[in-house]
């Protein structure tokens, strides 16, 4: 297991941190004040009850929302006082991202779906097509090349989506849920797929789950309550929510 | 689940000599509680004198004498009744997790318990990511990945009550103040 990150102010190491976030919706708070690290090649559990903010804590960490107070650095750099388009460079170009349901477009063929972060990019259609050939290859789906997701199981079309967030090889990946719409054995496979390859590339792997089972794929985890997180010495204010929310 | 049965299951497939049931069992059941030899020859000296394996005969492959044991018709008998028998399960469990809890809101109060609540918390995540490696090791025989799912469920089974006990730390030291 891994060091938890440096909490001195230095984030010395890190790859990516996040620092002293706090994030609201409207009056509601979602994430109050917590500082979290990650190194290069980590594959870190961010784990909590529902509503706790550990969806929020990740779209922070990926630049999709900007933090009310506290501060991102991804490599050295602040970026969460960067531009929405160079945020959104950033998510293109060094980050990967994968959600709950693939979300893959309905009207494309997998491998036009994994090609798509690449044109996006700028990238020519054949060269896209073959690098998505590759992925699909990686993730052992590549007889689905010309099937759209209607065609596809739930696992597959995770490995399709799997493979699209990682056609730009990114540095970091981010996956919310990343099997959370799929049976135990389905996704056990697009996990334990998901750590071989990423390992491989040396990539780091931000996931969040409210299942202890899958953030034991990880190889560290933090756990978010309430916006703070929860581990090590409890402190005050966690007993004073859990004893408040201590129902017999 | 008694050792005899167990054996008589290994023998289902064709007669075989002490050692390699002992070999088998721990093949078959690789995180399994481990067995001795002698509980193997206690067992199958047990198995013999009720008539359920008979003596198949003797290899003698160069070192000393083994005998090798077969599955009698009243053997498959008492396997087939053995394996047709739903196992009872368990009412309430002994937990030594909650007699912890109470002893600690009982000798240092809530703030001992609840610290006591979240390091088992990590201990138990520590010991799933170790069997999550294990599971997802290719060279893991599928006997393995079977006994790491059993350990995973009953962990993650533990890692919710640990969550729900923090909740009733207060309830609890409630209850208990004299």
């Amino acid at each position: 297991m891994t060091s938890p990150p440096d909490d001195t102010g230095t984030d010395e190491g890190l790859l990516l941190a996040g620092r002293a976030l706090v994030r609201s919706y409207g009056h509601s708070p979602a994430l109050r004040g917590i500082s979290v690290g990650t190194r290069r090649g980590e594959i870190l559990a961010i784990t909590g009850p529902s509503g706790s903010g550990k969806s929020t804590l990740l779209l922070c960490l990926a630049g999709i929302l900007r933090p009310d107070a506290g501060e991102v650095r991804f490599d050295g750099r602040r970026i969460d006082t960067d531009s929405e388009a160079e945020r959104s460079r950033l998510r293109r170009t060094r980050f990967g991202v994968l959600f709950q349901f693939g979300q893959l477009v309905p009207e494309l063929t997998a491998a036009e779906n994994v090609a798509m972060p690449l044109l996006l990019a700028g990238v020519k259609r054949r060269p896209a097509l073959t690098a998505a050939g590759t992925w699909l290859e990686r993730f052992e789906v590549a007889d689905l090349a010309t099937h759209r997701p209607t065609e596809m199981s739930g696992g597959q079309a995770q490995r399709v989506a799997m493979a699209r967030a990682l056609v730009t090889e990114p540095e970091v990946l981010f996956a919310d849920e990343p099997t959370g719409a799929l049976d135990t054995l389905a996704g056990e496979q697009v996990l334990t797929e998901l750590v071989r390859v990423t390992r491989q590339a040396g990539m780091t792997v931000l996931m969040v789950t409210h299942d202890a089972k899958v953030a034991a794929y990880a190889d560290r985890e933090i756990v978010i309550r309430d916006g703070m997180a929860d581990d090590g010495a409890p402190t005050s204010a966690l007993r004073g929510a859990l004893g408040r929310a201590g129902a017999r | 689940m008694a050792l005899g049965h167990v054996l008589l299951g290994l023998l289902a497939r064709g007669g075989r000599h002490g050692y390699d049931l002992k070999r088998q069992y721990d093949a078959r059941f690789p995180m399994a509680k481990p067995i001795a030899p002698a509980q193997v020859y206690a067992t199958l000296e047990r198995l013999l004198r009720d008539g359920l394996v008979a003596p198949g005969g003797t290899d003698r492959g160069g070192g000393p004498d083994r005998t090798s044991y077969e599955m009698t018709p009243a053997g498959r008998l008492e396997l087939d009744a053995w394996l047709a028998e739903v196992e009872a399960p368990t009412p309430f469990v002994s937990n030594p997790l909650a007699v912890k809890v109470t002893l600690a809101l009982l000798v240092a109060g809530d703030d001992a318990a609840a610290d006591y609540l979240q390091r088992q918390r990590a201990a138990h995540r520590e010991r799933m990511r170790e069997y999550t490696r294990v599971k997802t090791d290719p060279d893991t025989s599928l006997a393995g990945v079977l006994a790491a799912d059993y350990a995973l469920n009953h962990l993650d089974a533990d890692l919710r009550w640990i969550d729900t006990a923090l909740a009733r730390v207060a309830s609890l030291s409630e209850e208990l103040r004299p």
